[in-house]
């Protein structure tokens, strides 16, 4: 069966769900909303799948090399000649992993919905949103031209717009919506520019092409983009920066990361598919995207890199402060989508120089699992404790035994603990680190400490510690069997995704990288997790004071860390202060005062001037009209005569 | 076919809504008379694709020419182009939803929807003129019912916004004039001056004309479709205006204004076009930023869409300031769309005010609970305003800036990066207001008992979301449609940059 036949039908179906759901779920279909979002989900995840394996292992490679299929393209908007946006189906090794990934987990978090949402008024809608959301994403990753992703970009953002904001009438969730949808549209204004720059200079919006243009040293577009500069800065890595900052404002990356920790006043499913597994890590994906051109320019790959490191170290400190259990696996989002940044940013394209590259990819395919099921398991217990502070939670695991094991195994895979998922992949990061850049394997290596701590010290006190008094119902306990089911396929993935050999199926230029995978070596990071497991140990398993001790005893740090280094209050001053009271203010006075002033003031002198012919206002506006009628008649009338 | 069926069909309408008794007659009259002109520019953009298919590539079609003052060589000269068509359709869609919105109107109906036709027949009538005088009566025809539109069934300083809205346009049009005649004493066609739009783009008229006539011309359309600083007419004019004569205002309009930009003043002096263009780039691009920063501190939903149609009107005088193909395509895309959008928008906001009897966004809260295809259109107008990919606003913003850019001097990148920036402020204002709005808790006790939309509403929003639809999903449609239209523009301003 070819690719067109039915690879459209993988976007299509979600977005089927939204406008079947949009427009009559409310009424008509209300309950069934559910099985038929999931449903839709599910043959697309099927097909998703089966795309995979035939992409993979019948006729996606070619010698041995995996190549770039487009499956159709049609031009959707033309600007010129040889620009235009198509709109189009790519599939390589990456958006088809992506394919995979995110009908996967949109598939576990609609199942997982049935029983969390049950009995939300606005069901119908929520599993309409899903389905926007899922249609958006796929659309992003199988596009093939910078302007279908940028389109899919926005929509991606709108989705979760709406989903944050799904409980409307909450203020704290419509603010976060807000925030989340207008940093990352700041990011996406630096998106767009670096488009208009790449695409000015390669002639081209198509990604292939423009790659093929710009990696041949002697090309006319190679040497125009390289050669002109702003700042002593060439257009090229103007062009790639700006896209990247795009990247960075949806993969909440410091400093744009302000909106991620937020967003989490949307339902917690949401967060788990759209804020851990997916569009998080578009940022990431957009740079593997454009690797071959962020390769051309030692800059924005060292920007991609140092951006990507601070994030990861930033939010780690962050996460081991927070209270609010999906805070802490935001930051902890944050912090994981950083190392899969600077893995790109310390990778080289092609053979054993584009290990990170791999290392990214597959950290990427790795947190999706461990990650969302970490959100799925904390859906749970908050839809069982009615609670998202850790001080409410303590003992569960007596009351959710299958979510206990769940949670530990994703926090096991995330601290690196060997043989699970996140071991493999974030061993190859720090590998790809190491070969490249000792300070960055070095703080990557702290990072990875704290990580482990911040994971278990959620763990402890969630499942563990002391029993705190809850109004559990028993009537719902654990949940239903369609919460349960996809916390342990994903927990299942989250063991055993780390035994793929990724490198045999996503490099940078398409050939097979082996495994360099080196025992001795993994030792650093595998102590470093245990030793964060233990710390956590020891001040969270029981209750007791220290951590009130340690934090004491940090002092300024522990309170910076706990106010997220004050970031959000830099931001609201610049808002509020410099763009509200300096800008938006002073423009809507000068409107109405300076500008309008002006023309009313000649309208005056007209109005003095015609107080003397007083006589004919009547104050009738009827009356006006029938002098205009007569003025202009009588005017025309002149003209004509006149000039004759 | 025959174009001048688009005037005698409203003209029918509005002679027949005079005799008519009671709110039920006028209203059906209305109704029947804006579907009929609804479905015949339907069929008259079926009759062009299939003119166009069948090979004809004259720059206008269904042309008619009549000489209606031999001693000033005026005509009755119509034809359409793309362009045209693209707007006439525009007209169309907004006519029908508006009379749907004015359904229940109770004061004086028959006034009220006899001036409402009356102005689509200016519209549809300046769309298809080709000779300068006949273009210019029919602006005329379009100015004044807006007038008395806004005087008589107005709210809030509804006298001082009418006023102060028509001799803004008068001058205008005066400028306009100015122009125009400049232009006409001024060239020579085969012996004679001429008004013919045909005629002149096919001769060259001299460059010291068009230095002196272009800014006449240009500020008086301008002032339509307000361009800094003579936009002030705007904010006061639109929301003192009732629902119907809001979406005409802002519609079809400030349309006007850009059509004549493009039509007159940019296709007939090119060369003077070229010369000002840096000075059009800068008014359109402080309209674009000053009108985005000023909607944020608007409390009225109707300031608040009336600046933003300032700032998105911004963009159509920096699509044709910049004179490529590209941003003067975004330029005509950016007018169908915002046209259709804005609409939508004061529809909703209409909608709004006639349950709640206010339009500040502080009285207002949560209305999503109680109204929720309102609600729903709301937000759907807000995404299309601030350029969701899927509707027509992204796709005519994206359209300009692309055409923006291919201008390579720096003076004309930092205009486009500074009209970019304002998709960010955009997002800010709309979600601002729709998060108090739509969102969020109700403030008022009595919103409790609001009802949903109306078959009537539903029926005018659905036909304006289809249009943003259309555009958003299928632009290669609206595209291809314009693209004869706005190339022939493009061969007369190549002619003089080289």
């Amino acid at each position: 069966m070819s690719y067109s036949s039915y690879i459209a039908l993988i976007p299509i179906l979600p977005l089927a769900g939204f406008v079947l759901l949009g427009l009559f779920g409310r009424k008509y279909l209300k309950n069934a909303s559910g099985i038929i979002g999931t449903g839709l989900l599910l043959v697309a995840a099927v097909l998703a799948l089966y795309t995979a394996y035939h992409y993979f292992f019948v006729d996606g490679k070619v010698g041995d090399q995996y190549q770039s299929i487009t499956a159709f393209k049609f031009t959707w908007l033309s600007f010129s000649d040889n620009v235009s946006i198509d709109m189009g189906i790519v599939l390589d090794p990456i958006s088809v992993m992506m394919l995979v990934v995110v009908t996967f987990v949109s598939l576990m978090v609609h199942i997982f919905s049935l029983g969390y949402m049950k009995g939300e008024e606005r069901f119908s809608t929520y599993y309409a949103f899903l389905g926007l959301f899922t249609f958006s994403m796929l659309g992003l990753v199988v596009s093939g031209n910078l302007f279908q992703v940028y389109m899919f970009w926005e929509l991606v953002g709108v989705s979760s717009y709406l989903l944050i904001g799904y409980y409307y009438d909450k203020p704290s969730a419509v603010a976060a919506s807000k925030k989340a949808f207008i940093v990352t549209r700041f990011a996406d204004l630096g998106f767009l520019i670096g488009i208009l720059v790449l695409a000015y200079y390669g002639g081209t919006l198509d990604i292939g092409t423009l790659i093929q243009k710009l990696t041949q040293q002697q090309s006319a577009e190679f040497l125009a983009i390289s050669t002109a500069s702003l700042f002593g800065v060439s257009a090229l890595s103007w062009g790639l920066c700006l896209v990247f900052m795009g990247g960075a404002g949806k993969s909440a990356m410091f400093p744009l990361h302000i909106w991620l920790p937020d967003a989490m006043e949307g339902p917690t499913p949401v967060s788990a598919l759209i804020h851990a597994a997916t569009m998080v890590v578009a940022g990431v994906y957009l740079v593997a995207r454009l690797f071959p051109l962020f390769t051309l320019t030692q800059a924005s790959l060292t920007v991609v890199t140092y951006v990507g490191l601070v994030s990861a170290l930033i939010a780690a400190v962050i996460a081991c402060t927070q209270t609010d259990i999906k805070r802490v696996l935001a930051y902890s989002t944050m912090s994981q989508i950083g190392y899969m940044m600077f893995a790109l940013g310390v990778s080289g394209y092609g053979g054993e120089n584009g290990l990170g590259y791999t290392a990214s990819m597959f950290h990427l395919f790795t947190h999706a699992f461990f990650k969302s099921l970490l959100f799925l398991c904390a859906g749970a217990v908050i839809h069982l404790v009615h609670s998202n502070e850790m001080k409410d939670m303590g003992g569960l695991r007596k009351f959710m035994p299958v979510t206990n094991i769940c949670f530990l195994i994703a926090c096991l895979a995330i601290a690196g603990v060997p043989p699970l998922a996140g071991f493999f992949s974030k061993e190859e990061i720090l590998l790809a680190a190491y070969n490249s850049n000792k300070l960055v394997y070095g703080e990557a290596l702290f990072t990875s400490g704290l990580t482990a701590f911040y994971m278990f010290r959620l763990y402890f006190s969630i499942f563990w510690n002391k029993q705190k008094d809850f109004h559990h119902h028993n009537d719902h306990g654990e949940g239903t069997m369609s919460m349960k089911i996809p916390l342990i396929i994903l927990a299942l993935c989250s063991a055993g995704a780390g035994f793929i050999h990724f490198g045999e199926f996503v490099s940078s230029d398409g050939k097979a990288l082996e495994s360099q995978f080196d025992p001795v070596f993994s030792a650093a990071p595998v102590l470093f997790g245990l030793a964060g497991i233990m710390l956590a140990w020891v001040m969270y398993k029981r209750e007791t004071d220290k951590p009130q001790k340690v934090a004491a005893s940090l002092g300024g740090l522990y309170r910076a860390a706990y106010h997220k280094f004050y970031i959000d209050e830099v931001y609201l001053f610049f808002t509020k202060k410099i763009i509200f009271n300096l800008i938006g203010r002073p423009a809507a006075w000068i409107d109405r005062n300076v500008v309008d002033g002006l023309v009313n003031a000649s309208a005056n002198i007209t109005a003095d001037i015609s107080a003397m012919i007083k006589g004919l206002q009547s104050g009738k506006v009827q009356a006006y009209a029938l002098y205009f009628f007569g003025g202009i008649v009588t005017l025309a009338v002149v003209f004509l005569y006149w000039w004759k | 076919m025959n174009l001048s069926l688009l005037l005698i069909v409203p003209l029918i309408t509005a002679l027949g809504i005079l005799p008519a008794k009671g709110l039920k007659q006028v209203r059906a009259i209305a109704m029947a008379g804006a579907a009929v002109q609804f479905l015949l520019c339907g069929f008259l953009l079926f009759a062009y694709l299939q003119e166009r298919a069948s090979g004809n590539t004259a720059a206008f079609l269904f042309e008619d020419d009549y000489s209606w003052y031999a001693a000033l060589n005026i005509h009755y000269h119509i034809g359409v182009d793309g362009i045209s068509i693209a707007m006439i359709l525009l007209t169309a869609f907004v006519v029908l939803a508006g009379v749907l919105v004015s359904w229940k109107m109770e004061k004086m109906n028959k006034e009220f929807f006899f001036l409402l036709i009356f102005l689509s027949l200016g519209a549809y009538g300046y769309f298809i003129s080709l000779d300068l005088f006949t273009l210019f009566f029919f602006l005329e025809v379009a100015v004044i019912p807006k007038f008395l539109l806004i005087g008589i069934w107005g709210s809030g300083k509804k006298e001082y916004s009418a006023m102060k809205l028509a001799l803004m346009l008068m001058g205008g049009s005066a400028l306009v004039f100015v122009g125009l005649a400049g232009v006409y004493f001024n060239t020579d066609v085969n012996g004679a001056h001429s008004f013919d739009i045909t005629q002149l783009s096919a001769v060259n008229i001299p460059v010291d004309v068009q230095e002196l006539f272009f800014p006449f011309a240009f500020i008086g359309f301008g002032v339509f479709t307000a361009l800094f600083p003579f936009h002030t007419w705007v904010p006061d004019g639109h929301s003192s205006a009732p629902t119907a004569a809001s979406m005409f205002l802002a519609g079809i309009s400030m349309k006007l204004g850009g059509y004549g930009c493009l039509r007159v003043a940019t296709f007939l002096m090119p060369a003077a076009a070229h010369e000002y263009s840096p000075i059009i780039v800068a008014l359109s691009c402080i309209a674009i930023l000053y009108g985005a920063f000023a909607t944020m501190m608007q409390t009225d939903l109707k300031y608040i869409n009336a600046y933003s149609s300032v700032s998105h009107c911004g963009f159509v005088l920096l699509g044709i300031g910049m004179l490529t193909k590209t941003s003067i395509d975004g330029a005509v895309l950016q007018m169908v769309s915002h046209g259709l959008m804005t609409a939508l928008f004061f529809a909703v906001i209409g909608m709004i005010y006639e349950r709640a009897h206010t339009r500040e966004v502080a009285r207002l809260g949560g209305l999503l609970k109680v109204m929720p295809f309102i609600s729903t259109v709301f937000v759907i107008a807000g995404l299309c305003s601030l350029g969701l990919p899927g509707l027509s606003g992204f796709v005519a913003e994206m359209t300009v800036f692309m055409g923006s850019w291919e201008n390579a001097d720096s003076y004309y990148r930092i205009a486009t990066i500074l009209s970019c920036a304002s998709i960010v402020v955009t997002a800010v204002y709309i979600l601002r207001a729709t998060g108090k709005v739509i969102n969020g808790p109700i403030v008022d006790k009595t919103h409790l008992s609001f009802t949903d939309a109306s078959w009537n509403e539903r029926l005018a929003a659905g036909l304006l979301i289809v249009g943003v639809l259309i555009i958003g999903i299928t632009p290669f449609l609206l595209k291809d449609l314009i693209n004869p239209g706005t190339a022939a523009i493009m061969t007369k301003i190549l002619g003089v940059i080289k």
